[in-house]
C-alpha cells in the first residue's frame, strides 16, 4: 500500500529538485574552467557568513551570498600574485575560511551550537520560505546563466580568442563569482556548506561521458542531479541515513556509472 | 614564471659577448634600420588594415616591446618571427586588444575586419565540443556556410569530431575555418605551425597563401622557426623586443642583425626549402603528387 509522503518530505524534494536545476549549468562551467576547488572555497567563506549572519541577527542567505562573493573577491587578487600558485593559495585560503568560521559561530553563539546543520544540511527542515528562496532566486539565477551562457562557455573554451572576437572577459566573469555565491547560499540549507559543491560538480561530471555539446551536457546534468536527488531522499527515508550526504552518494554513485560506462564505450 | 618569460636579452646562441658589447639595443648591430624606416613613416599607412606606432610594453622592469611600428596591409603576407621572449605573442595580443600597451597606439580603421587563430589552443576535454558546434558557437552562421569554410580549409571531415580529439593540423584548420567565417580582412596567426610535422607545416603555409590569394586578405603569421615561413612572406619582421630589421625574406636573411639572432647558418635558411619535394602528404597522412608546388607569395 502506497502512502502519499508527508509535507515535509514534498518540501525537501521540490527544494533539491529546484537546486538540481539551479545548479546543473553553473556546475558544467566550474568543470569546464577547473573551478571546483575554488568553488569549495567559495562555499567554506559561506561558514564564516553564518557567523556575521548570526551575530548581526540578519537573513542567513543573504549573509553566505556576501561572505562568498568577498571569498571571491580575494581569489580574484589571490591570482594576481606570483609569489605561490594559486592552488596553493588556495589550500591556505580553503582551511582559513573553515577553520575561521567553525571557530566564529562558537563564539558567537557558544560552544553547544550544532554545527552539523551547517556543515551538512539538513533538507527535511525546509521551510516554505526557503522554497521561495530556491525558485526565486533560481529563476534569477537560471535567467541570468542563460543571458551569459554563451560568453561563459567561449571564455572557458579559449578567453584569448574569446576577447579577440569581442567579447569582455570581466563581466561575464563576476558575474559568475556572484551566481555561484548565490547558489552556493541557497544550498547550504540542502546540502551544507560541505557538500555543496558536489551538486555542482558531480551531475557534471556524470553528464560529460555522454555529451558532444555544451548545452547538452548542461541539460544531461539537470536531468542526473534530479534523477541523483530523487534516490538520494528515497535512500535516506528507507534507511534514516541524514538527507545531504544521501543525495551526494546517489549523485556520486550515478557519476561512477556514467563514467564506467563511457569507458567502455569508447574501446 | 616559466622560462620563457624569463629575462635577458634573448641570444639563442649563447653569444653574450654581442649582447654585452651592445649596451643600448639587445640585438648588437650598427642599426641599420634602412628598410624599416624607409616603410614606415610616422603617420600609419591609411590603406593599412593595421597600423602599429610607437607601441611600449614593460613586463616588470624589462622592456619587452621597445617602440614597435607595423602595417599590414591587403594581400600582403607579413611574417613576425624572433627567438623565444622576443615579445611575438604580446605584440599580437596588443593588436588584437586583448592588452593595451603602455605608450603607442594601434590604428584600426572600422572596415578592418581580424581573424584570429590563436597559439596553442589546445581544448580541454572537460568540454563536449564538435567542430560543428563549435564553428557555430556566438556566430550567426549556417551549416552551408560552415562546410564551406571546412572545405576550404581542407578539414571537411571533421565537422563531427569532438575539438579535443583533432590532431595539430586538423584543430589548426578548423581554427582558420572559424576566422574566415568571420568575413575577414585581415587574418592573425600566432605560431600557426606549432603542432604541426613539417609537411604539415608546408601544406599548412600552402593554404594560408591561396586564402590570401582567394579572398584578397591580408596576413600577420608569427613564428619562431625559420623554415618554409620566409620563403612565402612578403615581408618579414624580426623582432627581438625591437625591430631588428624588415623587409623582403631575401634581404632580411642577409642582414647582419638577423645573423646575429639566429646564428650565421640561418642566412642560407632560404636555400633549405628551396629543395623540391616530390611529394607531400593530405590530412590523412597519404602521400599525394605536388600539385602548384612552387612556393606561393614570395615576394615580388
Amino acid at each position: 500500500m502506497f502512502d502519499w509522503p508527508e509535507p515535509f518530505v514534498w518540501r525537501a524534494l521540490f527544494a533539491a529538485v529546484g537546486l538540481a536545476i539551479i545548479a546543473a549549468p553553473l556546475g558544467c562551467i566550474v568543470v569546464w574552467r577547473r573551478m571546483s576547488y575554488v568553488g569549495e572555497t567559495l562555499s567554506q567563506a559561506g561558514l564564516l557568513g553564518v557567523a556575521l549572519g548570526l551575530a548581526a541577527n540578519v537573513d542567513l542567505t543573504f549573509s553566505v551570498i556576501l561572505a562568498a562573493i568577498a571569498a571571491a573577491g580575494v581569489l580574484t587578487l589571490l591570482s594576481r600574485q606570483q609569489m605561490v600558485p594559486l592552488d596553493s593559495a588556495l589550500g591556505l585560503m580553503h582551511h582559513a575560511t573553515l577553520a575561521l568560521g567553525i571557530a566564529a559561530i562558537a563564539l558567537v553563539k557558544g560552544p553547544a551550537i550544532d554545527l552539523m546543520s551547517y556543515l551538512f544540511g539538513d533538507v527535511f527542515a525546509v521551510t516554505a520560505t526557503d522554497l521561495y528562496w530556491i525558485y526565486g532566486g533560481g529563476a534569477v539565477v537560471v535567467a541570468v546563466t542563460l543571458y551569459l551562457w554563451q560568453p561563459l562557455v567561449r571564455l572557458s573554451l579559449h578567453e584569448d580568442l574569446a576577447t579577440a572576437e569581442g567579447i569582455n572577459p570581466r563581466l561575464p566573469r563576476a558575474a559568475f563569482d556572484l551566481l555561484l555565491a548565490v547558489v552556493i547560499a541557497v544550498a547550504m540549507k540542502i546540502v551544507g556548506i560541505l557538500l555543496v559543491m558536489a551538486f555542482l560538480v558531480v551531475p557534471a561530471v556524470a553528464a560529460r561521458p555522454l555529451s558532444e555539446t555544451p548545452e547538452r551536457m548542461a541539460v544531461l546534468a539537470g536531468a542526473m542531479a534530479i534523477l541523483g536527488v530523487i534516490l538520494g531522499l528515497w535512500l535516506s527515508l528507507s534507511s534514516d541515513a541524514p538527507g545531504g550526504p544521501s543525495i551526494v552518494i546517489a549523485l556520486c554513485t550515478i557519476a561512477s556509472i556514467s563514467l564506467l560506462a563511457g569507458s567502455l564505450r569508447r574501446r | 614564471m616559466s622560462s620563457r618569460d624569463a629575462p635577458g636579452t634573448g641570444s639563442p646562441n649563447g653569444n653574450s659577448a654581442t649582447d654585452a658589447a651592445a649596451a643600448p639595443c639587445s640585438c648588437g648591430h650598427n642599426h641599420d634600420h634602412r628598410q624599416t624606416d624607409q616603410q614606415l613613416a610616422a603617420e600609419p599607412d591609411p590603406g593599412a588594415l593595421i597600423s602599429a606606432r610607437g607601441v611600449t610594453m614593460w613586463r616588470g622592469s624589462r622592456e619587452v616591446l621597445s617602440d614597435i611600428n607595423l602595417d599590414v596591409r591587403r594581400g600582403e603576407i607579413v611574417t613576425l618571427i624572433g627567438p623565444n621572449g622576443a615579445g611575438k605573442t604580446t605584440l599580437v595580443r596588443i593588436l588584437l586588444g586583448i592588452e593595451h600597451p603602455e605608450r603607442g597606439r594601434i590604428i584600426k580603421p572600422a572596415s578592418t575586419r581580424v581573424g584570429y587563430v590563436p597559439q596553442r589552443f589546445e581544448v580541454d576535454g572537460a568540454i563536449p565540443m564538435t567542430v560543428e558546434s563549435f564553428l557555430s558557437l556566438g556566430e550567426h552562421t549556417t551549416l552551408k556556410a560552415i562546410k564551406a569554410a571546412l572545405e576550404e580549409t581542407g578539414a571537411a571531415k571533421t565537422i563531427n569530431q569532438q575539438l579535443s580529439k583533432l590532431s595539430g593540423g586538423e584543430t589548426q584548420r578548423v581554427l582558420i575555418a572559424r576566422a574566415l567565417l568571420r568575413k575577414p580582412n585581415l587574418l592573425i596567426l600566432d605560431e600557426p605551425a606549432s603542432g604541426v610535422d613539417f609537411t604539415g607545416e608546408a601544406d599548412l603555409y600552402d593554404l594560408i597563401g591561396r586564402l590570401r590569394d582567394k579572398h584578397n586578405l591580408g596576413v600577420l603569421l608569427v613564428s619562431h622557426d625559420l623554415h618554409v615561413v620566409m620563403a612565402r612572406s612578403d615581408r618579414v619582421i624580426c623582432l627581438n623586443a625591437h625591430v631588428c630589421c624588415s623587409g623582403k625574406p631575401e634581404d632580411v636573411s642577409q642582414h647582419a642583425a638577423y645573423a646575429r639572432i639566429f646564428g650565421p647558418q640561418a642566412a642560407t635558411v632560404l636555400g633549405v626549402y628551396r629543395h623540391h619535394h616530390d611529394h607531400r602528404h593530405d590530412l590523412t597522412g597519404e602521400p599525394k603528387p605536388l600539385a602548384g608546388a612552387s612556393p606561393t607569395g614570395r615576394g615580388s
